[in-house]
């Protein structure tokens, strides 16, 4: 597992990254009421916005962590965004991306690297 | 420059306790406020609705005025300030009122009360130092003192009364909007049947030095649980009451903010003592003529919450915005209240508002969204 300074997760399964948001952001956005999801097919550059998420509290975006294709989204979490708070790194997974070049992922921190980043 | 703030913020006198409880704290009006507990504040919201929410409201300004010839000419005096009829509110009783400004726009909101040989008046934190400063301005003859060495505390649920009387018995005898003052273990408590969330409950001053025994005594009742500003904000949104600075401001009449109820007839035309407030020209022609726009419930009809500041539309015109908007949890769906067109305002109205972007449906809705259950 991976991880972006906006608190997302990355994780590699098959060709596909799968993208989330950390424990830790789920607990500082609170309970999550509300998301918004990326079109499939939708080509994205890195920083854009490409969920809306909103907790009781207020909006906040999530930015692709890479440029790529969005090929699945997680539209359970339509239903019930308060899986995020429940799963955030399993069962809450938000969408999954193809990218040209895996290797991206290497500028990214590992989980030593994040945890000094929240502690 | 965050620190800098941060160190201007002040602490309430039960700070400690909020930490002890997991509290995370934020700034607000000048004080670090706990905005919710490790509960979160979807749990804390229903607990509240369920059982009896406690929290601390400390923030807000405590103001004590004596009069200086009577308390009939008190009442009058503040009747200078206020749309309110003071005169007739009787000793033990509270009553909702807002300052208003010459051109008729609400200065702040408050509550007062009549103690016998005094007057109460708890007001928002954000504009106690300009309130006081407007109170002791014009109530030239009566004694203006804020209170600073008790804590408010705000009990809030069903089970409020239940969790309040092992410590006060007498509060079982209050229904809403009575005020008493009572003896806890020694300690003077000021108590008011009324709160922010449209649930019966009461507000609790409490001196500084028994306010921690005493909040822990009602947290050690298993119906209560510490609530912070978070779930006060959605409480109070599907209580349809509005928050000063955001539904209710110097540019909202108390008439265009659905609280024509809190004019009581004395102050009316033809009443008593009619006008004689600021702003009475033009609050008195919107009671009579209806005002221009008005404040109203809004239910988006998707999921997506509409925040302050959503832009509203009727078709392609423009037809208000969000002055509060949120999720609420007891209704689990997104609501909004802000202003419209008075010919808009009817229950049922489809408008859209705008949201990133797009306009998304949204229906005007009737205030509050979910019914008081206050113990009259």
């Amino acid at each position: 597992m991976k991880y972006t300074e906006e608190h997302e997760w990355l994780r590699v399964e098959g060709d596909l990254i799968v993208v989330g948001i950390t424990e830790h952001a789920a607990t500082q956005l609170g309970d999550v009421v509300f998301i918004e999801l990326p079109e499939v097919e939708a080509m994205v550059a890195q920083g854009d916005e490409v969920v809306v998420i909103e907790s009781v509290k207020a909006a906040s975006d999530i930015l692709a962590p890479v440029d790529g294709e969005i090929v699945e989204v997680n539209d359970k979490l339509v239903d019930k965004p308060g899986l995020v708070n429940d799963d955030p790194t399993g069962a809450a997974w938000m969408f999954k991306m193809k990218v040209d070049d895996l290797s991206v992922l290497d500028e990214f921190m590992d989980e030593d690297e994040y945890n000094d980043l929240i502690a | 420059m965050a620190d800098a703030q941060a160190s201007a913020l002040k602490r309430l006198p039960l700070h400690a306790l909020h930490e002890s409880l997991g509290a995370r704290m934020v700034p607000f009006a000048g004080y670090e406020m706990p905005v919710q507990y490790p509960a979160g504040v979807m749990a804390e919201h229903l607990h509240t609705r369920a059982q009896a929410g406690l929290f601390d409201v400390s923030h807000m300004g405590q103001v004590l005025l004596r009069p200086g010839a009577g308390m009939g000419s008190l009442a009058l005096a503040l009747e200078t300030l206020v749309p309110v009829d003071v005169l007739g509110l009787a000793p033990g009783r509270q009553r909702y009122a807002m300052f208003t400004d010459d051109g008729g726009g609400i200065l702040d909101d408050l509550m007062f009360a009549n103690r016998g040989d005094h007057l109460f008046v708890v007001v928002n934190a954000a504009c106690k130092a300009a309130d006081l400063h407007h109170l002791r301005a014009n109530l030239t003859s009566a004694e203006v003192t804020e209170v600073t060495d008790r804590v408010l505390l705000a009990l809030q649920g069903p089970a409020a009364e239940a969790a309040l009387v092992h410590l006060v018995p007498g509060a079982a005898a209050m229904r809403f909007m009575d005020v008493a003052v009572m003896d806890w273990q020694g300690a003077e408590v000021w108590l008011s049947r009324s709160g922010y969330t449209g649930e019966d409950g009461f507000e609790i001053s409490v001196p500084d030095s028994a306010a921690r025994t005493f909040a822990e005594a009602l947290l050690a009742t298993p119906q209560v649980a510490p609530i912070g500003l978070g779930a006060r904000d959605s409480l109070r949104l599907e209580a349809g009451m509005p928050l000063y600075g955001h539904d209710i401001d110097t540019t909202t009449s108390p008439v265009e903010a659905g609280l024509a109820w809190a004019i009581q007839k004395a102050r009316r035309a033809g009443g008593a003592r009619a006008g004689g407030f600021p702003g009475a020209d033009r609050i008195l022609r919107e009671l009579a003529e209806g005002p221009s726009r008005v404040r109203v419930g809004l239910q988006p009809e998707g999921r997506a919450p509409m925040r302050e500041g959503t832009a509203l539309f009727e078709g392609d015109v423009a037809a208000g915005r969000v002055t509060s908007g949120g999720f609420g949890p007891s209704l689990s769906a997104p609501i909004a209240m802000g202003y419209v067109p008075s010919r808009l305002a009817e229950p049922g109205t489809a408008l859209t508002g705008e949201v990133r972007g797009k306009r998304l449906p949204l229906t005007v809705s009737a205030l509050p969204f979910r019914a008081s259950t206050y113990k009259r």
